[in-house]
């Protein structure tokens, strides 16, 4: 059976000091006629021709954290998702036209889907062992259905859009 | 050597190397100590398994029975799971010893290991050479606090290539999503393996974006990076989206013939910001492998530049998708007002998560709502097919393997890598990484040489699908041919105290 290769162990590799820049094949192989680009090959960007971002105004990020969860912590929150938005944007710079959405790259193949039978459980301690607060066999949840309570966005103020676009929330 | 005496040293280079921080959960040392004299009896008996008393550590945000598993995030750090992911359970069946947890970044989101929640991973190089040129101090217990530079370990699996690199374990496991194993094994100076999508089991990998999620793996050697793949390949019950087929053992191929080959170098991969250094070895690793008879031509994979934008998209939209499930409710973090779930929920969540968590979940849900849903989610994933058919065309073209760099360059300073934020940092970072992810392709980060910082310089080597026998064996006839001075922290070669010298040698000579 082949066995793992010790690096660590090896007498030879004890080279702290001042390691060897280069090993023999380098130098003396560069040449010049290479078939590695000689430039970056990307062209710049022609913004004018993307379709216009949208807005970021109070009721978006109203909708955002009440379907997130999660709150824009300050000003550095909305211009991330504003620059996130911004470099989605140039995906419109490719022609997608009759092109399929890609799911998953097994999309060529069956997928394993095992016998509906129960294979394992009787785990209801463990499966537990993780929640902060239990009683019985139930995990313990506050009333739901409550809204959430209003934030103060006063925080955002300065980068908000201030043309509130309602027509679209959901 | 022994297993024991193995287990030993390992121990004491994670003892050594404490303050670069690249390791959460340690395992005991009895319990190691204890799992390593069965080692020793099954090697003296002529039973010891595949990976038997082989020092493995594992990126914490792979589960594992009864130890905590934190992901790097407030969220997770009273998570401890009832059963382990089946990565951990092949590579402890095969006999190896688990040495602990390595830290990373929250959810592994990032691509510097600076933003967990248990604080930065420091790149061990940065004991041999900092960016002012001196090297770390080993004594200073928190490097980061104390104002000096040193360079960042790579991301999100910093600290399993850390473990890696500073002679902890042999070999380690991480997760790549974007290029989280082979960047960090690109600035850390190792063999970083990001195996075909299907390959390996991800149950109990906790998912960051399913589609592209695969357990990868750090070793100093391609040969050893074989052995552990081997052990771990292959279909899992537990995980539909490996694949059925049996897994054949990779065989490297130590008489390959590199005439027959043909690497293609897509000229899209030159990206703005490579640095000189990163360009000259691309060449020459180009020329070498031309020297040696291989067809080496360019080839055109036009739809490369998106990869980072439609990796960005269709990430955010998984993210937001899967977060949903820390609620605080079942596991996780609970500090919030009980008044309603929602009000709970939210708090729980916002304490729980860090900036980038949330901007990528923010994002995500701003991706999929109704009016963006074509004009984002689905335009990113109809570009996701225009990528993976360059990739196609490539193939079905006669090319074989393509060469590319990893990073733009070696690895930088962590004062430099701050000034962005971690949004910003990995557009940048993952900008040659993220197209084998958005294909499914195998792809490998192969160290070098050493830059003028003396920091290793690495490429990447990607292949079709399920190609690893020959990718592997490509990449080992390259590292046989440029002999990369692997970093060496042993004890001798570093000032240290007389004691400490002392007993590192005892356990040399035991």
């Amino acid at each position: 059976m082949q066995r793992m290769f010790c690096k660590l162990l090896l007498p030879h590799c004890a080279t702290k000091s001042q390691p060897v820049q280069t090993a023999h094949v380098f130098r003396a192989l560069y040449s010049s006629k290479s078939k590695v680009p000689d430039k970056p090959m990307w062209d710049s960007i022609n913004y004018d021709k993307l379709p216009k971002l949208p807005d970021t105004d109070l009721a978006l990020v109203e909708q955002l954290e009440r379907i997130s969860l999660v709150e824009f912590n300050n000003e550095a929150g909305l211009v991330r998702l504003r620059d996130a938005v911004k470099l989605a944007n140039q995906m419109h710079l490719v022609d997608t036209e009759g092109v399929e959405p890609l799911d998953t790259v097994l999309e060529d193949r069956e997928c394993y889907l095992r016998r509906d039978e129960v294979t394992e459980g009787n785990c209801v301690d463990e499966v537990m062992s993780n929640a902060s607060k239990v009683e019985e066999q139930y995990f313990v949840a506050p009333p739901g259905n409550i809204p959430m309570k209003k934030r103060d966005k006063d925080h955002l103020s300065r980068v908000l859009d201030s043309k509130a676009d309602t027509d679209d929330v959901v | 050597m022994s297993p024991h005496d193995l287990a030993l040293l390992c121990q004491k280079q994670l003892q050594y190397t404490k303050h670069l921080n690249y390791m959460l959960q340690q395992t005991s040392s009895d319990v190691l100590e204890k799992q390593a004299k069965i080692s020793e009896q099954l090697y003296s008996q002529g039973t010891a398994k595949a990976l038997e008393g082989i020092p493995i550590a594992f990126k914490d945000n792979f589960c594992t029975l009864g130890v905590p598993t934190t992901c790097g995030s407030r969220m997770l750090l009273n998570y401890v799971p009832p059963y382990n992911a089946t990565m951990v359970e092949k590579v402890l069946e095969a006999g190896a010893l688990m040495i602990g947890k390595a830290n990373l970044d929250e959810f592994a989101m990032g691509s510097g290991s600076t933003d967990g929640c248990h604080g930065p991973v420091i790149n061990p190089w940065s004991m041999v050479t900092t960016p002012s040129g001196e090297r770390l101090s080993p004594s200073v217990a928190d490097q980061s606090s104390d104002g000096s530079d040193w360079f960042v370990a790579g991301g999100s699996s910093g600290g399993s290539a850390a473990a890696v690199a500073a002679g902890a374990c042999l070999a380690s496991f991480g997760s790549d999503t974007g290029g989280s194993v082979r960047i960090p094994a690109s600035y850390c100076g190792l063999v970083g393996l990001k195996p075909t999508y299907g390959l390996l089991s991800r149950h109990g990998l906790i998912p960051l974006v399913n589609s592209m999620d695969v357990p990868g793996i750090f070793t100093k050697t391609v040969t050893d990076s074989a052995i552990i793949l081997n052990a771990v390949a292959g279909h899992d019950n537990k995980d539909s989206t490996t694949v059925q087929e049996s897994h054949t053992p990779i065989q490297i191929d130590e008489d390959i013939d590199i005439s027959k080959l043909n690497v293609g170098i897509p000229k899209e991969f030159y990206v703005p910001g490579l640095s000189e250094e990163v360009v000259t070895v691309w060449r020459e690793i180009a020329d070498l492998l031309e020297k040696a008879g291989a067809r080496v031509t360019e080839v055109s994979m036009p739809h490369s530049r998106h990869c980072i934008i439609c990796y960005h998209v269709l990430c955010c939209c998984e993210v937001a998708s899967n977060f949903s499930r820390y609620t605080g409710i079942e596991f996780g973090l609970r500090c919030g007002s009980e008044e309603s779930t929602e009000e709970l929920y939210a708090e729980n969540r916002h304490h729980g998560f860090n900036d980038v968590v949330r901007g990528r979940i923010l994002a995500g849900n701003f991706f999929l709502l109704r009016r963006n849903y074509e004009r984002f989610f689905l335009k990113a994933q109809r570009i996701r097919r225009l990528i993976s058919n360059d990739f196609k065309n490539a193939f079905s073209a006669g090319v074989d393997f393509l060469l590319t760099p990893i990073t733009l360059s070696d690895a930088p300073s962590h004062s430099w890598f701050i000034q962005k934020d971690s949004r910003t940092r990995s557009a940048e970072q993952d900008v040659v990484t993220t197209a084998a992810n958005l294909a499914g392709v195998p792809a490998i980060s192969l160290p070098l040489k050493l830059s003028r910082q003396n920091l290793p310089l690495s490429l990447q080597l990607m292949g079709p699908r399920f190609s690893e026998s020959r990718l592997l064996s490509l990449a080992h006839w390259i590292e046989n041919e440029v002999q990369f001075q692997h970093l060496d922290l042993d004890f001798h070669s570093v000032e240290e105290s007389a004691e400490n010298q002392f007993q590192f040698n005892d356990v040399i000579r035991k």
